[in-house]
Parts: structure tokens; sequence; C-alpha cells
């Protein structure tokens, strides 16, 4: 019991990111028109479109005009992060989460981190990436990340068949497991990066407690963005950067209460 | 000189550093643009009815594999990375399942972009538009005469027979088979701007590859130009007294560019 209770967000997370594959699937599969479409772009219960807005943008720099449907759909999305959810597409929605989840956890069991050489990558790589696929779309009338997205090939992979895909989402999975921690979600996805913009004042965040705080520091080593936290044991407040996944590994993982998810206050005192 | 160096200022680390992610960024642009521009280009790529031409579609579809959901008997598929098309867009291949016509369309009204294109497939019935996936184009069926059997006089009308569109799309010639001196021969042909690019014939095809085989509109068809009207069609004739054809109507070649009397006195002949 105690387990599930310490494993709820990420219990949550798998139960969210493979239902969503799951119900396309089923639209694909047996005709069940709950979700239709894949995560570039679907219809809900037949009526309301939703799309990748970042898509939309690299399709528009491609000099696509598209139609009122898709961005209708990429408005509603955007909306929902940047008032809502923050990043959280990343740990609640992408299956390429489950499979950098699943590097990161073979990391920590065999203490890969205690031998490797460390490669220093900066976590703004995927902006630069972000700000590169817009003008290479424009060049080259196609959205540029599309055509090499992972997250794209693993979810059609899920939906349709996977084929030679498999090895670009192997290729993710050695990246994150040999190369560097966290290296996918954390560094290189502009998707990520895309999302960490708009999401950067979504009311849905995580609170620390300094009161509370023993300094044990298991938020800070399980969080997969440790930037996010540095007020950490030094004063309370909410995790402000638009990079946290609110994915809620360092709530779990506290033994002292010292953080939750709460509405968050504008205000500085209420903070 | 001062073997004490000056540090830098902080601009200058800024405009350093900021030249170096400029310097990585420049060599990922260049394998990226390497990798999507040959990703892209997708020349065989049999597209869903109502796709509008090839390089836009690349640019507005959004892999969102509505329209394969829709199609009731699994012809089109989202390429895959080894299928040579440009990765995530629909496509088919007719000698595995061909496009089987639908008259509903159910595949072009859930495109959420505009890639495919119900206009391009409808007609105006009554005032009223109508699908019509009798004026889909999504190429053209190409015969190899030397392989299909009907031309070697075996007696052969599969594609003549699955074509949706028998006797308009696909028309039997025949002629006198003087190897024999006693037979016909009875060859298919296509009429190109008829034909809708279904498949079907492909699909029916008896040779082991098939002779007859769909290729997009862009490789399989040629086209005539202003230059030459049909005289003897009143409505192509009245084309005579349009303005682009009053212009110079020479035709332009290498050889042309010279003129006959240079040639006779270059000393090539």
């Amino acid at each position: 019991m105690n387990w599930l209770y310490k494993h709820r967000f990420l219990l949550t997370r798998r139960f969210t990111q493979l239902s969503i594959v799951a119900l396309y699937g089923a639209a694909n599969w047996w005709g069940v028109k709950f979700l239709q479409g894949n995560l570039s772009s679907s219809l809900l219960l037949e009526k309301v479109p939703l799309s990748d807005p970042y898509a939309v943008l690299q399709m528009t720099a491609a000099g696509a005009v598209l139609g009122a449907n898709v961005l209708i759909g990429a408005t509603i999305i955007a909306l929902f992060y940047a008032v809502l959810g923050g990043r959280a597409f990343c740990s609640y929605v992408c299956p390429v989460n489950i499979v950098t989840d699943g590097a990161n956890y073979l990391r920590r069991l065999l203490r890969f981190d205690e031998a490797e050489r460390k490669v220093w990558v900066s976590r703004n790589v995927r902006y630069w990436i972000l700000g590169l696929s817009l003008p290479l779309s424009f060049v080259l009338g196609v959205a540029a990340f599309e055509m090499i997205s992972p997250i794209g090939i693993l979810t059609r992979g899920l939906i349709y068949g996977i084929g030679l895909g498999a090895t670009v989402v192997a290729g993710v999975f050695l990246f994150d497991l040999f190369g560097l921690k966290n290296g996918f979600c954390g560094h290189i996805c502009p998707v990520g990066g895309f999302y960490s913009l708009i999401g950067r004042f979504s009311i849905f965040r995580v609170r620390h407690d300094q009161q509370k705080c023993t300094l044990c520091m298991k938020c800070v080593n399980i969080c997969p963005e440790k930037q996010v936290l540095p007020m950490i044991g030094k004063k309370s407040g909410f995790v402000v950067s638009g990079e946290c996944t609110n994915c809620g590994r360092c709530i779990e993982v506290c033994d002292d209460d010292a953080l939750n998810f709460n509405l968050r206050a504008f205000k500085k005192s209420d903070a | 000189m001062s073997s004490e160096k000056v540090p830098l200022s902080e601009r200058r680390k800024f405009i350093i550093q900021t030249l170096q992610g400029v310097g990585l960024a420049a060599l990922g642009a260049v394998t990226w643009s390497a990798y999507a521009t040959h990703a892209k280009a997708s020349p065989l790529a049999l597209r869903p009815p109502g796709a509008i031409r090839e390089e836009d579609f690349v640019a507005k579809c959004i892999k969102c594999g509505l329209c394969v959901e829709a199609c009731p008997f699994d012809t089109l598929k989202l390429a895959k990375a080894e299928d040579n098309v440009a990765i995530g867009t629909p496509f088919f291949r007719p000698r595995s399942i061909p496009c089987y016509m639908c008259k509903d369309i159910p595949c072009v009204p859930p495109c959420p972009t505009g890639a495919l294109e119900a206009s391009l497939v409808s007609r105006v019935v009554e005032n009223n538009k109508k699908l019509d996936i009798n004026m889909s184009k999504m190429g053209a069926a190409v015969i190899d005469s030397d392989q299909c059997i009907a031309f070697w006089g075996v007696q052969c009308d599969a594609c003549y027979r699955a074509c949706p569109l028998l006797g308009s799309a696909i028309v039997i010639d025949h002629s006198r088979n003087d190897r024999t001196g006693k037979h016909a021969y009875l060859v298919p042909r296509v009429v190109g701007d008829v034909c809708t690019g279904c498949g079907l014939c492909e699909k029916a095809c008896v040779t082991e590859k098939a002779s007859i085989f769909v290729l997009p509109i862009a490789l399989a068809k040629g086209k005539a130009g202003k230059s030459y009207i049909k005289g003897w069609d009143e409505a192509d004739d009245a084309r005579l007294g349009e303005k682009d054809t009053k212009k110079d109507m020479t035709t332009k070649t290498p050889q042309s560019s010279k003129k006959a009397v240079d040639y006779l006195n270059s000393g090539g002949l």
C-alpha cells in the first residue's frame, strides 16, 4: 500500500501515457471512436479537434496554410498546457518518456553515474534545436522536426506498427542509458523546450515547504530536471521554471511532506 | 610584452559562447537538412484520393493517420522508416492493397489540415457539391508492353476487367496477329487522363511482377504543352485565338537554337 502511495504520480503517468496510446489504438484497430488520430492531431469524441501546436508552428513556417480544425486543435492544446499543465505533456502523455525513464531506472540500478566519464551537454540545446527547426522548416518546405521526431515515430509505431523506426527508439534509449543521463528528454528534445516556454506561467505547480525539509536531497537526486529545484532546503516556494514536467517524482520520494502539488500563487506574499 | 593575461570582458565571453552555439548549430543544421531533404522526397509515393500536389502535401500533412483509420480496406498506411516515403505520411501500394474507390471517399473528409482536399474529388450536382471518387488522380497506370502477355498475343484482359472505369480508363485495342495469321491481338491501353490511379489493374495483373502499374501523375504522364492544338476538336481549336497561343510558338531545343544554314555551313555535315 505504501509502495502504491510512494509511486502514485508515476503510476498515474504510466496510466495516462498508456491509455492515450491505447485509445488511439482502439480507434484504429476496432473503430472505438473515443480518441482518434495520434499525438500529431486527433479528434476527441468525433467532435473536438486536438493538434500538436509545435507541429502546426513548423508546418506554418514551411508555408502550409492550414485548415481551421487543426488551428483550433492546436490552440486548445497550447492553452491547456499554458494555463494548467505546464510541461506535463512530457511526463503524462509522451510515450518516449517511458523509454527514457526506463533507461534512467537502469542507470540508477546499475550505478552508472558513479563510474562513467562525465559528458557535459547544455540543457539549452533543446532551445537551439527548437529555434533551428523553424527556419529549417521554412527552407525545406516541410515540418523539419516532424521528419525525425522519435515521439512521432514511437507513437505511430505503437498504433500502426513500428518497423525500422524501432532503431530510432532504441537509439534514444541507448543514448540515455550509456551516453547522457536524461539526455534526450532533458537536453535535446525541442518539444520539451517548446512546452517549457509556453508552460512557464501555468498554475499547476510543485510547492516546497522549507520548514519541513530535512535536506535529504532525495528530490534533487530523482528529478530529471534538477535545475528547477534550486530552492530545496533554502526557502519555501513554488517551482517556477517552465522546465519542470510536473512529474511529481520529487513529491513521491520526499519522506517529510516538504513537497506537494499546489495552485501557483503569483503574489510574492502567498508563495 | 607583459605575460599577464587580461581577463576577458563579460561581453566578449558572451559573444564567444554564443558563437560556439552558432557553430554547433550550423553543423547540426547541415546534417539535419541533408537528412530531411532526402527523407521528404517520395517521388514514387501514391497518395490518398484528393491529395494536393506532392510538394504541398508533405508540408501540409500533419501525419495524424485519420485517413488511414477511415480507410475500410487497410489500403492506406502511414510511412515507416523503411518505406522510402516521407515518414508518417499516408500512401498505398496497389500490388498489396489497391484503392477500392469507395463512393463516399471516407478518407478525405477527416483530414484536419487540407492536405486531402475534398474539392479536388467533388463535382457540383444540382448546386450541391458531391464527392466523386472517379475524379481522383492518385496516379496513372502504365503498361510494360514487353512483359504484358496480351501484347504477346495471349488472351488476357485481367486489368481491363478489374478497372472500375472499364472501357474509359482502360480500353482494349485490337489488331491482326500476323504471326499466326488467324488470331487477333487484344491489348490494353490506359487512357491516362481518365485513369484515377486506384491500382485495381496492378493488383489484378497476372504476370509475376505486375506489367501494368500505377505511377504518380508527375512521373507517368507527359505534357504536350500549349504549342499543339487538336484542330479537329472544336473546343481545343478555339484555343487558337487565345492570347497565350499568339506568342512565339517556336519549339526551342539546343538543336533548334542554331539556324539550319549555320549548321550546313559549320562543316558538321
